[in-house]
């Protein structure tokens, strides 16, 4: 790996991880004021597939979706905006944080219920293949994915059609409160699960970017050549509450004993302390990435906030192409 | 030209497939040599199998795939042989397809056309004869054609497959036998328009799908008696026509809404309720409605005699709204094939 791609991934942790704990210091001001499911400690995963993707391949996510928007080059502005609920978000104020899109830079949607978005990230890749475009469908998904049945019946359909799809699994081992251990039977492992259907399947430390980074540098390019969809599975941790800005460790439903060795395992200051010891960065290099980062977040959440809410008719817009026939007039 | 409903429905693929490179056509048993009771035999032959082709039976899968194709630049035609099999795709129908225009701010709709076959009849049982369009209805985002003729059924398939937002199709299978006048070439018809199919003053009779066609044959027994009723056939139920309904009760004071559905949370209901809260001094009655029982509809057929709307419970109901008796034993007497199939051409299975 080249400094500069390493750089660009230490860049991209560190900005995504400023900017969700940017979000959670200011959930109490009560602005934001909408359900927000926070990737910090998650950013590795998302750097490294935004780093190997090209603006041109698509990508969709689910609920736990910022660092996805984020890394695959979605406006910043237009996501605070959106969890502001302001019109100038990414969805006018409509979709908030658990439904971004950024066309622009092919992030084509997250949705909220789980599973949703993974048939549809299927389906954007049938005319790539159709048409023999060399892009690539990207779907992110958690843990919790290979429990719905839409899942399954995607991934066997991409491996049907041997389409074009990079299915990039975020094990962080909980679906809110469940663990994995309520969910799936003693040993199974997710990859060799999803490998029943017939695809080639992986298996990773999702919080060492540079691992990742080659294991989807090597994989995306075989999928680009036309080797059919691949699923990888990287195993991270979410830090905060499943949906919310706070730490909720004292619940009962994980140990701190189990956090705090995740944390040791944080993935920003890991790449960092590597760089700076490969003399690839030095702390200046870094010092002068956070100042760049900060002045970005600060001036996207004062963007945010002078922002205009939509207007209020705006509630009845957008349900059809020609709006006609939106609210039925007696 | 004259041809059935179900030869109407393949030419409206093809005209749709030859027209745009965008149309695709997919379901379980699209290609097969049946080709979904006519409906799509032997068009992967014409389009090839990339545009037309079979699927694995995995409706809610296949249903995100369409969606997922249609937001990145195509059409998608997805089959169900039976409504009933559809339900397994209700997240993607309800959630994805017809939110995604708005949720994410009017950036991008969905233009799929979703096909779902209503069964009726010769034991089909609890779970192959849901009329469920009121579901559908019910959901923002979403619009439900459901035509009649052989004509609407080229031409509604068309303006829906070219229309930009989601549809649901319903076809109902005894109308695939039907025979009518098409009209040559890429004829798109629009959706939520109502056509009057008969004039009168005593009753406006507002009917769809198969249903329609039970209400002509009450409708021309009842004119041979003296009374002449309006005759509307919704073709599409979202958007509903409601400036054509409206105009009729306005000339008639008499509602009789029909629905293939069950009773409860129908659209009849919907039609009655509309009605008589905005245009109740319109009325000179009680607005009526027909409907199927709240109860599924079981397989023997000696069990299913009295279960769906049949053309002498609309004369009889006319009737009654007009105080008047009404003569039906001829129209009884007329229709004397076995009441679970659609008409001598049918002899199963399904």
């Amino acid at each position: 790996m080249n400094a500069e791609t390493s750089r660009r991934l230490l860049f991209d942790m560190l900005r995504i991880r400023s900017v969700e704990e940017t979000i959670a210091a200011r959930y109490g001001e009560q602005t934001m004021r909408c359900p927000t499911h926070l990737s910090v400690g998650q950013e590795a995963v998302a750097a490294a597939a935004g780093a190997v993707l090209k603006p041109t391949d698509l990508a969709v996510s689910g609920h736990r979706a910022h660092a996805h928007y984020l890394a695959k080059g979605g406006s910043l502005k237009a996501m605070i905006a959106e969890i502001y609920g302001k019109v100038t978000g990414c969805s006018r104020g409509k979709g908030g944080s658990m439904h971004l899109i950024d066309e622009s830079v092919g992030f084509m949607g997250s949705t909220a219920i789980v599973g949703g978005t993974v048939p549809v990230g299927v389906g954007l890749a049938y005319p790539m293949k159709l048409n023999n475009t060399g892009q690539i469908s990207c779907v992110f998904l958690g843990d919790a994915v290979p429990e719905t049945g839409v899942f399954f019946e995607s991934v066997n359909f991409a491996v049907v059609k041997q389409l074009p799809v990079l299915f990039l699994c975020e094990n962080n081992g909980y679906s809110v409160y469940s663990p994995l251990s309520v969910r799936q039977p003693p040993g199974r492992k997710l990859y060799e699960l999803v490998a029943g259907f017939g695809l080639k399947t992986f298996h990773g430390d999702g919080n060492d970017v540079r691992a990742v980074h080659a294991a989807l540098s090597e994989g995306v390019a075989a999928i680009r050549a036309g080797e059919g969809p691949r699923f990888y599975e990287f195993e991270t941790y979410r830090w905060r509450e499943h949906c919310g800005p706070n730490y909720d460790n004292d619940i009962g439903y994980r140990s701190v004993a189990e956090y705090e060795a995740w944390k040791l395992r944080d993935p920003v200051p890991a790449l960092r302390r590597a760089l700076i010891a490969e003399g690839a960065i030095s702390d200046a290099d870094v010092a002068a990435m956070q100042a760049a980062i900060d002045a970005e977040i600060a001036e996207a959440f004062a963007f945010a906030e002078a922002s205009p809410f939509p207007d209020a008719c705006d509630a009845f817009t957008d349900v059809y192409a020609a709006d006609a026939f939106a609210p039925a007039a007696g | 030209m004259s041809t059935t409903f179900a030869a109407a429905i393949r030419e409206g693929l093809a005209t749709a497939l030859a027209a745009d490179d965008s149309v695709i056509c997919f379901g379980l048993g699209t290609d097969d040599p049946k080709g979904v009771f006519g409906t799509t035999l032997d068009l992967h032959k014409q389009f090839g199998s990339d545009r037309v082709f079979d699927m694995p039976t995995s409706e809610a899968a296949m249903t995100g795939i369409a969606i997922g194709a249609a937001l990145n630049g195509l059409r998608p035609v997805l089959t169900h042989q039976r409504l009933d099999f559809a339900l397994l795709s209700l997240d993607q129908l309800v959630n994805n397809a017809a939110k995604w225009r708005f949720m994410f701010g009017g950036q991008r709709g969905v233009p799929i056309t979703i096909r779902m076959i209503i069964g009726r009849g010769w034991g089909q049982g609890p779970t192959h004869s849901q009329s469920l369009q009121s579901w559908f209805a019910h959901i923002p985002g979403l619009k439900v054609v459901m035509p009649t003729t052989a004509a609407d059924a080229k031409t509604l398939l068309l303006g829906s497959i070219f229309d930009d937002d989601p549809v649901i199709f319903l076809e109902h299978r005894w109308l695939h036998n039907m025979q009518g006048d098409v009209p040559a070439g890429d004829v798109r018809e629009p959706l939520g328009k109502a056509r009057v199919v008969r004039s009168g003053d005593a009753v406006t009779i507002v009917a769809m799908s198969y249903m329609t066609v039970e209400a002509l044959h009450a409708v021309d027994h009842l004119a041979a008696q003296g009374i002449a009723c309006d005759l509307i056939d919704l073709r599409s139920i979202r958007p509903l026509d409601w400036p054509a309904v409206i105009a009729s009760v306005q000339k008639t004071g008499r509602l009789l809404a029909l629905d293939p559905g069950h009773l409860t949370g129908g659209v009849a209901g919907e039609i009655v309720a509309r009605i008589a809260t905005d245009h109740f001094t319109s009325l000179n009655c009680a607005p009526q409605r027909l409907a199927a029982p709240d109860v599924p509809e079981a397989t023997s057929p000696a069990l299913t005699k009295d279960y769906h709307v049949r053309a002498e419970h609309i004369a009889q109901a006319v009737g009654r709204m007009l105080g008047r008796e009404v003569e039906t034993a001829s129209l009884i007497a007329q229709r004397q094939f076995p009441h679970d199939v659609p008409g001598n051409w049918f002899s199963g299975p399904f």
